[in-house]
């Protein structure tokens, strides 16, 4: 959850396959995972993203659809100047319960196996180990919202654990409970895990360059399923990378400064 | 409406009050909070609607705050909020951990008269577990949904920074409706503002739904970028480095009480409000 959090690419012996590939060292972790998330975004229909608090990364990804020339609705919960929502801060859970919210991004303190998420903290309740933040609206968000991408930079062990020390909100519900909407994937600064809801599991869908499966094994608390041949994770494009550093990044510059300045170098605005 | 002074509205602040406030991004008054500090304020309730930021970690860090409801304390881009944890970590204060609409919710409640209201979601996390005054039923209209029932909350009083006041004792808050929710909700609401302007909003068709009328605002203060480092719509932005600065600084309880000496207390400070 720290800005320190940033891992840089690392590449020993990268693969010299595809040419046109901009070489692991000219783009930054943040940007791999922007376009990943951009292509998670694709992969189902979507008109209307919702994106919350301290999201710099996912909300990347939605301009670099936009950017993109996707006819996406974005309603940027924190946007200043423009903010869509003229009704109070709560228009946003107003809209997500009537269905109008097809994606949604969470992250957690910790994250399970079940995709359970934890934004509250450790030890005994309400987190006397190490206190999180706390829940946001992921409790109403993860339930009602079409589906929700779980976006966690750091993978480590600490992080991605057998079993969450408190619930903020489960990754399944039981029956009798209104849940119309779950977990999509999960995007670490390592691998990108697909959710299977109905059995409560997450499976191993590509791996970012410099990983292995047995490398993601090592650093999951959790078991995840591996079928078959796991690919890289496709680096981003130079047309994606220069739309980032470019119209993406112009147009995240008042809500994200210390992003837009830490990853981009871009100044802010006096 | 005659304005009254900051010093004068803290001082009607009774210790141990239920107050809402709105976090970093929606109108928090920050020049009230820290006018509540200088008092010496005691024992208060924070809600915050939905979450909590600059304005209540450094409530908390002086020692004003006993307990808070809130969904979230965070000073955003700058990390976690540093007096807030600490005063958990020791015990100082008590957190009731709540879900942004579930305080949305209990707020439309109070502000509509009725005692609940239901909402979706919560069931299976561990908000609703550690909530005993939350109550899961099965819909009584047949459809075997289970739901959780949230009870009204009514905060003794409002507090938040609008851009304007007019004479006519109207607040004008854009589109921040959330601060109409929470005047609704509160017994009554203690409102600084930037400027105070001739007339009536509720007579003119452009301002008036920007506009929070006149019944639910107790008193106005002047307090000239008064929601500072926090932005105000289109009137001033966040100021980064300041947050940043104070993030710094308040790690330690020796860090927080010498930035408070410069920023809360200092004459500079003071003058400026």
């Amino acid at each position: 959850m720290s800005a320190a959090d940033g891992l840089r690419a690392q590449r020993p012996g990268a693969s010299t396959k595809e040419l046109n590939r901009p070489a692991p060292d000219s783009y930054r972790v943040e940007e791999l995972l922007a376009v990943s998330i951009a292509r998670l975004i694709r992969a189902r229909p979507t008109r209307h993203i919702a994106v919350g608090a301290a999201s710099p990364i996912p909300a990347a990804a939605c301009w670099l659809c936009v950017k993109q020339g996707d006819p996406l609705r974005l309603s940027l919960l924190h946007k200043r100047s423009g903010n869509p929502f003229t009704e109070g801060s709560r228009e946003l859970f107003d809209l997500t319960g009537q269905g109008r919210i097809d994606l949604f991004f969470l992250g957690g303190g910790e994250i399970d196996g079940q995709a359970n998420l934890n934004l509250i903290g450790t030890g005994e309740w309400p987190g006397m180990g190490v206190r999180f933040p706390g829940s946001f609206g992921s409790a109403f968000m993860y339930f009602m919202a079409g589906r929700t991408i779980l976006f966690r930079e750091e993978h480590s062990p600490r992080v991605l654990v057998k079993q969450v020390a408190h619930i903020s909100a489960p990754g399944i519900s039981e029956p009798g409970v209104y849940r119309p909407g779950h977990a999509q994937a999960l995007v670490t600064g390592r691998c990108i895990f697909h959710f299977h809801p109905e059995q409560g599991r997450f499976s191993l869908a590509s791996v970012h360059a410099g990983e292995t499966v047995e490398s993601v094994r090592a650093m999951t608390g959790f078991y995840f399923e591996v079928e078959g041949e796991v690919p890289e994770t496709p680096a981003p494009t130079p047309d994606e990378l220069a739309l980032l550093r470019g119209t993406v990044c112009d147009e995240m510059v008042e809500t994200y400064p210390e992003f837009c300045s830490r990853v981009w170098g871009r100044a802010q605005a006096a | 409406m005659t304005p009254i002074s900051l010093a004068a509205m803290a001082a009607s602040v009774p210790d141990g009050a239920l107050i809402a406030l709105p976090p970093d991004n929606s109108l928090p008054s920050v020049a009230l909070a820290k006018a509540l500090i200088r008092k010496g304020a005691r024992g208060l309730r924070l809600v915050g609607v939905p979450i909590s930021g600059f304005a209540t970690d450094i409530l908390i860090g002086a020692g004003c705050v006993a307990e808070i409801e809130t969904s979230a304390v965070t000073l955003g881009e700058a990390g976690f909020a540093p007096r807030f944890s600490a005063a958990l970590r020791e015990g100082r204060i008590k957190i009731r951990d709540a879900t942004c609409p579930a305080i949305h919710t209990r707020l439309q409640a109070a502000e509509k008269g009725v005692p609940f209201m239901p909402l979706r979601g919560l069931i299976g996390s561990d908000i609703l577990a550690n909530r005993p005054d939350w109550m899961v039923i099965e819909s009584p209209f047949g459809t075997g949904e289970k739901i959780t029932l949230l009870p009204a909350l009514h905060p003794d009083i409002a507090v938040f920074h609008a851009v304007m006041a007019d004479t006519a004792g109207n607040v004008w808050v854009g589109r921040r409706r959330e601060c109409a929710t929470i005047a609704h909700a509160s017994q009554r609401s203690l409102v600084t503002v930037e400027r105070l302007v001739e007339g009536n909003f509720l007579e003119d068709e452009r301002l008036c739904p920007g506009a929070i009328n006149a019944t639910y605002i107790e008193a106005v203060a002047i307090a000239e970028r008064g929601a500072l480092p926090a932005a105000l719509l289109d009137e001033y932005g966040f100021d980064t480095d300041y947050i940043m600065t104070y993030a710094r600084a308040a790690k330690t309880e020796a860090g927080f009480a010498e930035w408070c000496a410069e920023h809360v207390f200092g004459a500079q400070a003071v003058a400026a409000e």
